[in-house]
Formats: structure tokens, C-alpha cells, sequence
């Protein structure tokens, strides 16, 4: 499987955004994008993502198979964790696990057994609506493993986390890389990722166009 | 598709004012007419049926706004919209939840109203037989003027602005239905199917135009 992104180029609204963007991914490689607040980080991920349309330029999935895929078909393949946490306040830990279980298909883990990795085996039946803002986002996470897509996409992925859950959160980074999986994060911190590409986006030089 | 219709019953349930909110909001319109009338029993019996499918018209709006904004503001849509279910069918399943929990208990609530207007059990029988072919295509109605107002900060307005002329021929033949069934010269059979077919024509185009709102409104 090899995720390739050629020549991107995205607008919000009339600004340009992101510029030329290339970068390609195979089985098990990560990339940590960084840059200053407002450089375009999470515009870039919902536009990997197919939340965003991109101006120019393409996406392309090589799946183990042969076949190609073209960008929006990419984000059936994309487990996308975004700043917000799509969880529902009103359901239990495990009964919002196990609808994205179901919704997503492919399921690998079961809830238990992914809060387990998360260390919040404990909050499985308590409302989301309960928990703090950091053991929502490891829910979040546990999210993650519920379901098995190739491609993660993570946008800022260790807010809110203390020093234990981010340490819990790059193992289960580096084992979803290790079993071949591709992972894009965006983050001011660091996620201690083996064998990470790190690429920090600039801002996109207004007076070239002036 | 299972899934996601739990889901969203569960959250509507769970969260319970909204129910509440639609079945009280009705109770108030039907409360409200024997005052703007008057106390004559006789003209409240001929106009009750109009006045239930009114109320349950307007009742049946309130809780559309959060039928994708809920989604959108804690994050789900975009992974709702990512998977490779096809969008349609996925707004489809949506907007059924969301009648179940708002739509249907109105409904179940009409024989109670029904007896404030002073109607009959025939009456009271055909209006809630007409309500539930008719409440179902409001709602898929509604789900488009949702998911063109998703992105807008208090679009709950905007929605009952877009979706009330829209859903002008539901009230047509669901009441000539209605009083088709009660009154003998008029006829029952054509208005009735004719509500069916606007409910069928709707479930199938109102998601259809929902997911292509939903898709292309990505920001």
C-alpha cells in the first residue's frame, strides 16, 4: 500500500493555503507535519482526509492488490481524528466504541480491550459526557483500534493528554506502523514515533502572487 | 446503517427534552385554537383535524436543526461522511431515527388532543392514520433544508424559512385526505395515495439532495 499526494494545492476561500504539498507514504512510514499556528496543518489533514476539496494537484492510493485509487475514494481507507473527538456526551465509552465498531467495519479489537490500551478499561459504562477532556481524547483514540483502516490521520492527536497517556498513545502509534499501517499527524509536541518523516510547512509566500 | 439508527435513537432518548419539547410545543398550538376561536364545539369538531395536522406540522420542524448540527459539532459527521456507506443512505437512516423520536410520539399523542377538540374515535383514527403517511415525508423534507443550514450558526430559523413552502402539498392532501374519509362526497382513496406517493417521492429524493449538501458543504 503506498499513499501518494502530488503537487497540492488548497484554497479556503480566495486564500491559498497550501502550495505544492508532494509527499508519499508506503507500508508502516509516518509523517509528523509541524509548523506555526495558521500554516494550514489541519487543512492539509481534512483535505487527505477528502473533507476538503484540494484546488489542485492529486491523491492516490496504491493498495496491496495493484489496483489505484483516486483521492475520494482515499478516505474510505482513513481513520480521521480530528480536533473534535465524534463522540456522543449521552452514550457510555463502550456503547460509542461499538458503534463505530459497526459502522466502520473491519473490527480488530473489541471496546474493552481497546480502552484496555488506552489504560480506561474503568469508564467503559460511564457517559462521555462525565469523563475530562483528556480521557475523552484517549476514548478518541481507543477509536482507533476498534476498527482497522490503513491510513491514520491525526490532527493534534496528544491534546489534553498527561505524559503516561501520550507514552500509551505512541505505542499504540508505533504498533499500528509496525503492522503496516500508515500514519499522518500534525503536532506541536513531540510523538516519539520510530522512524517518523518530519516535514514543516511554510507559510505560503503571499507576494509571489501580488 | 443498524448501527447508526440505535445510535441516534439512543441519543435522542437518552437526552429526552427533546420528545418532550415537541410533544409539549404541539399540545400548546392545539390549546391555542380553542382560544383564537371561541368555545363553539361544532366549528372546534370541523376544524380539529386541520388544527392537528397544523400543530403536528410545526411541531415536527422543531427538532430538525439538530438533526445534523448535533453530529457536526461533536465531530461525527466527518467521519460519518468518510466511510463508504453510500450518503444517501446514511442521511436516509438518520432522518427515520429522527422521526421515530420526534414524528412518531406526536402521533401516538393525537387521540389524547383529539379529545380536547371534541373529535370522535373515527376522526381521531384517520387523522393520525393520515399523520403517520404524511409526518414521515415532512421529515425527509426537512433533512435537505438540515443539511443546507448544518454550516450556519442558528439555522434552525433558516430551516422552518427553506422547508415550510416545501411541505405545502403534504398539507393538501394529507388534510383532503383527511376530510375525504370523513365527509361523504369527497373522495378518500385518490387524496391518500397521492399523500403516499409524496412521502415515497421524497424518501428517496430528500437524502439524495441531503448527502449532495452534506458532501459539497465541507469546510
Amino acid at each position: 500500500m503506498k499513499l501518494s499526494l502530488e503537487n497540492l494545492c488548497i484554497n479556503r476561500a480566495s486564500n491559498q493555503i497550501i502550495d505544492g504539498f508532494a509527499c508519499s507514504l508506503a507500508n508502516g512510514e509516518a509523517l509528523v507535519i509541524t509548523g506555526p499556528n495558521g500554516v494550514g496543518k489541519s487543512t492539509l489533514l481534512r483535505a487527505i482526509a477528502g473533507l476538503l476539496a484540494i484546488s489542485f494537484g492529486t491523491i492516490h492510493l496504491e493498495l496491496d492488490t495493484g489496483e489505484t485509487l483516486d483521492g475520494q475514494y482515499v478516505r474510505e481507507y482513513c481513520h480521521y481524528l480530528g480536533h473534535k473527538n465524534g463522540l456522543k456526551p449521552s452514550l457510555t465509552a463502550a456503547e460509542n466504541l461499538r458503534f463505530w465498531q459497526q459502522f466502520c467495519g473491519n473490527p480488530v479489537f473489541s471496546s474493552g480491550k481497546a480502552l484496555d490500551k488506552v489504560g480506561l478499561n474503568h469508564v467503559l459504562d460511564t457517559p462521555i459526557g462525565y469523563l475530562s477532556a483528556g480521557q475523552k481524547r484517549r476514548v478518541a483514540i481507543a477509536r482507533l483500534l476498534v476498527a482497522r483502516k490503513p491510513i491514520w490521520i491525526l490532527d493534534e492527536p496528544t491534546t489534553g493528554l498527561d505524559d503516561n497517556s501520550a507514552k500509551l498513545f505512541s505505542d499504540i502509534a508505533n504498533g499500528h506502523c509496525k503492522s503496516g499501517g500508515i500514519l499522518i499527524a500534525a503536532t506541536h509536541q513531540t510523538l516519539s514515533l520510530a522512524n517518523a518523516r518530519k516535514v514543516e510547512l511554510q507559510p505560503v509566500d503571499k507576494g509571489a502572487f501580488a | 446503517m443498524i448501527a447508526l439508527l440505535k445510535r441516534d435513537t439512543l441519543t435522542t432518548w437518552r437526552s429526552g427534552g427533546s420528545i418532550l419539547t415537541g410533544i409539549l410545543f404541539f399540545l400548546s398550538i392545539i390549546v391555542l385554537f380553542p382560544f383564537a376561536i371561541g368555545p363553539d364545539t361544532g366549528l372546534l369538531t370541523r376544524l380539529g383535524p386541520a388544527i392537528l395536522w397544523i400543530g403536528a406540522l410545526l411541531a415536527s420542524l422543531l427538532g430538525l436543526d439538530r438533526l445534523f448540527a448535533q453530529d457536526l459539532e461533536d465531530g461525527s459527521l466527518d467521519i460519518l461522511v468518510m466511510q463508504e456507506h453510500s450518503l444517501a443512505l446514511m442521511v436516509f437512516t438518520k432522518t427515520i431515527a429522527h422521526w421515530l423520536v420526534t414524528g412518531l410520539p406526536l402521533i401516538l399523542t393525537v387521540p389524547l388532543f383529539g379529545l380536547m377538540l371534541n373529535l370522535d374515535a373515527f376522526t381521531v383514527g384517520v387523522v393520525a392514520l393520515t399523520l403517520a403517511t404524511g409526518t414521515p415525508a415532512i421529515a425527509f423534507i426537512g433533512a435537505v433544508g438540515a443539511a443546507v443550514a448544518v454550516k450556519l450558526p442558528r439555522g434552525g430559523m433558516l430551516i422552518s424559512v427553506l422547508i415550510l413552502p416545501l411541505t405545502i402539498p403534504v398539507l393538501i392532501f394529507g388534510i383532503a385526505a383527511t376530510y375525504g374519509a370523513l365527509e361523504d362526497p369527497a373522495p378518500f382513496v385518490s387524496p391518500y395515495l397521492l399523500l403516499c406517493a409524496i412521502t415515497l417521492f421524497t424518501a428517496v429524493l430528500g437524502p439524495l439532495a441531503a448527502a449532495q449538501m452534506l458532501r459539497h458543504s465541507a469546510d
